[in-house]
């Protein structure tokens, strides 16, 4: 048992805080958040130079074979800089459906393209009444000629309307939450019949609602040839919800930190509010719930890869509500002991704040992951 | 990163619930399981069991008894006995006093000392605490004044951990008025039975009788009971104080608990329903099991650093994040278990009423209530826990 990283993990958290660092300060952010593209395409190439879109890749697939504590590492800096860049959507989650989900042909040649940095992809799964539920897909995919007709549509998919590639869950049979019958396609961005409706989201990224019209894709679309892909999807989301974590976990980091930099500095009754009881109390209690935030991020990626599923799920729930737990705690702590300047657009707390908020509502929030492990046996065994 | 055991903490986890299981008399096990008090008669025949296994001083040097584990191997032999459970060492010798005679007493004084603080031969308490010495307690005033071959020592001491117990006593006492509060203390051991020492019980709310009143009348102590050197006595505490951080977020205890309560939950109430099955509760339930299981990997964590560094002997500032939110769980825990009772919690245990009667509900019932009102005391011992964000705040945040 040890929480240490290895010399190599130490080089790459400090390569990939040294390129935030230099490019990525709060300023650079929202020049980024508020352009056209809503990323940034020049930092997307140095990611690729520095091999973090190669990195969960495996080495036959064109990447470095990094696994889940990789992408904590980099998913924590990533949070830590308020990045708005899809790396979760298309890195972790595209590999992750690409390790668990497609034939190797169709493996090799995506993944050495979204390694190079020449593809961007995006998972498209929510429906407008699914809730958090992952089973429940109506979205239709019918057999028809040498491939398939798809007619649907797809809602609060995180940076949908910037990539070049979607990755799209379809009914291929069965009941609309029935787990059997979903596949997943691959479709162009441009594809015919496909409509993306991209918008601004609280937390500064974009996304998109997404309506598929008699869309038609060849029958090597379907990923896998997998008819029956929702253990895919499970898997897929726990990993997500993993690195989710870790970002979390970094976001936090820096929020506590700018605020106890603001509470050395602002100055009060002719002293630094730092040095009144009932901020110093409140400081401490976000340590607190920051190190038990990072202690479960620790937890779900460790066991995010577990080939028992049941339990990779179970540990995997119980992060995500901790998580939630501190950021919402963290979240809210910061903007009151930064007073009134935290209510301001113009300073970065209160954008930490909307961040952790949206992480608190994604992949799940506390309740759903309650309700997921109600009647689980007990996390503690 | 590695989240599993080695095999050889694995074998040694199995060794030690082995061991536990096969040594540890039932009745001691029941009194535990039913959060009811166990008697010194216990403690003393558990520590002489350990004892003879060579295991009653774990964390101590080797040459002084110790078994030379590993911080990690400490923690699971905590862990197994919290969790049998089994009764935990007595702390005021093994990890309070004992530590403090190792590392600053003499020879003699630890010829002396160890080997009785080792089989529970004589049993220690804490001299800490004051009527005006608490949070802060560098304002201790309870007087040792040299007086030829010994000290007069007068002045009280209060919240004294079964004090009507002990053996010795250890205590801050000052020496000097004359200099900073923190530089005239001194650290000195007094045998219980010399004449002038007066011990009056504090019943605490739960109605038990654990925590004493001290009283220090013209009681005479002869110089070689002092520990180190006179005046450096708040340096002996400090030390003493930032000594303890495998077990003090006593997570095994709180698991103990949560495992008890998941199957007292699963038993139907008189009005057939069961409280597992009511989504409120299981909701505090399960929240409850998570953010002890985040504890459990924050406190590895703080051990995995420690085995890294082993002899870096600085108080680590996490150690206040595993005493406020493990206090905080060690609560929590006992809330849901007046859950899980519900109106049941109202009588009065057969001892307060004096009584053989047949108890009223369950028969584990009655232990509920006064264990949850005791159980608040963890937020307020061992540095209270607004000391302990107070610690953060400096030592971690430096503001």
């Amino acid at each position: 048992m040890n929480f240490d990283f290895s010399d190599e993990q130490r080089m790459l958290q400090e390569s990939v805080q040294r390129l935030l660092n230099d490019n990525y300060d709060f300023e650079a952010r929202q020049k980024i958040s508020t352009s056209d593209a809503g990323f940034s395409p020049e930092l997307w190439r140095q990611f690729a130079e520095l091999g973090l879109t190669a990195l969960p890749f495996s080495e036959e697939d064109g990447g470095i074979g990094g696994g889940a504590e990789e992408i904590m590492i980099v998913m924590e800096a990533l949070g830590k800089a308020l990045s708005v860049e899809p790396y979760l959507q298309s890195v972790v989650i595209a590999s992750s459906i690409l390790r668990h989900g497609a034939s190797s042909e169709q493996r090799a040649t995506l993944a050495t393209a979204i390694a190079e940095g020449a593809l961007r992809v995006a998972f498209a799964h929510a429906e407008t009444t699914s809730g958090y539920h992952l089973s429940h897909v109506s979205t239709s995919a019918i057999a028809e000629g040498s491939g398939y007709l798809l007619n649907g549509s797809k809602t609060l998919v995180v940076h949908g309307g910037i990539v070049d590639k979607l990755i799209v869950s379809a009914r291929l049979s069965g009941g609309i939450v029935e787990p059997n019958g979903i596949g997943l396609f691959l479709i162009d961005a441009n594809a015919s019949g496909l409509a993306i409706q991209s918008y601004v989201t609280q937390d500064g990224m974009r996304a998109a609602e997404i309506t598929l019209s008699d869309v038609r894709v060849p029958k090597v679309a379907l990923l896998g040839e997998n008819t029956n892909a929702f253990s895919v999807i499970q898997q897929v989301c726990d990993e997500a919800i993993a690195a989710l974590c870790a970002e979390a976990v970094g976001v936090m980091d820096a929020a506590v930190a700018s605020t106890v930099a603001y509470l050395k500095t602002r100055k009060q009754f002719g002293r630094a509010i730092g040095e009144f009881q009932a901020l110093q109390h409140k400081a401490s209690d976000m340590v607190v719930e920051l190190e038990q935030a990072r202690s479960m991020a620790m937890y779900a990626t460790m066991m995010s890869r577990s080939n028992d599923a049941s339990q990779r799920s179970r540990s995997v729930s119980a992060a995500k509500i901790q998580i939630s737990r501190s950021a919402h705690f963290i979240g809210q702590a910061c903007v009151q002991l930064h007073g009134g300047v935290g209510m301001t657009m113009e300073y970065q707390i209160g954008h930490y704040f909307k961040r952790l908020t949206m992480i608190e509502k994604a992949f799940g929030d506390t309740d759903h992951h309650r309700d997921l492990l109600s009647h689980a046996p007990s996390i503690l065994i | 990163m590695e989240l599993e055991f080695t095999s050889d903490e694995e074998g040694f986890r199995k060794e030690v619930r082995d061991f536990i299981h096969e040594k540890l008399p039932p009745s001691i096990r029941q009194k535990l399981i039913e959060a009811r008090r166990t008697s010194k008669e216990d403690l003393v025949q558990w520590t002489r069991i350990l004892h003879a296994k060579g295991w009653s001083t774990p964390r101590w040097p080797t040459e002084f008894g110790g078994t030379g584990w590993s911080p990690i191997k400490q923690y699971i032999f905590l862990e197994e006995l919290l969790s049998a459970p089994a009764p935990e060492l007595l702390p005021f010798g093994v990890s309070m006093v004992g530590p403090v005679i190792y590392t600053f007493g003499n020879e003699q004084q630890k010829k002396r000392f160890l080997p009785k603080i080792a089989n529970l031969e004589e049993w220690w308490c804490q001299g800490f605490s004051e009527p005006g010495a608490g949070s802060d307690l560098a304002a201790v005033a309870t007087k040792a004044v040299r007086a030829g071959d010994h000290y007069v020592i007068n002045g009280q001491k209060t919240w004294t951990s079964y004090a009507q117990y002990a053996d010795w006593i250890f205590c801050l006492c000052r020496t000097d008025t004359t200099v900073k509060k923190q530089e005239g203390i001194s650290f000195i051991l007094i045998d219980m039975k010399t004449p002038g020492i007066t011990v009056r019980p504090i019943q605490t709310i739960d109605g038990g009788v654990e925590v004493n009143e001290v009283f220090f009348d013209d009681v005479k102590v002869p110089i070689e009971n002092l520990v180190g050197q006179e005046n450096k006595g708040w340096d002996y505490a400090k030390f003493l104080l930032s000594n303890e951080r495998v077990g003090i977020a006593r997570i095994g205890v709180s698991k103990a608990r949560l495992k008890r309560l998941r199957e007292l939950a699963a038993i139907a109430s008189p009005d057939g329903t069961r409280m597992i099955d009511k989504p409120r509760f299981r909701d505090r339930l399960v929240d409850t099991e998570i953010a002890l299981k985040a504890l459990e990997i924050t406190q590895l964590r703080v051990l995995s650093e420690d085995a890294r560094n082993p002899n870096s002997g600085k108080p680590n500032p996490a150690s206040s994040v595993l005493k406020i939110r493990g206090s905080e769980l060690q609560q929590a825990t006992t809330e849901l278990l007046m859950d899980v009772v519900g109106p049941y919690a109202l009588p009065a245990t057969k001892h307060l009423l004096g009584s053989n009667e047949p108890s009223v509900g369950p028969d584990w019932a009655d232990a509920v209530a006064p264990h949850y009102f005791n159980t608040r005391k963890v937020s307020i011992y061992g540095g209270s826990n607004e000391i302990q964000r107070g610690i953060i705040a400096k030592a971690i945040l430096g503001l």
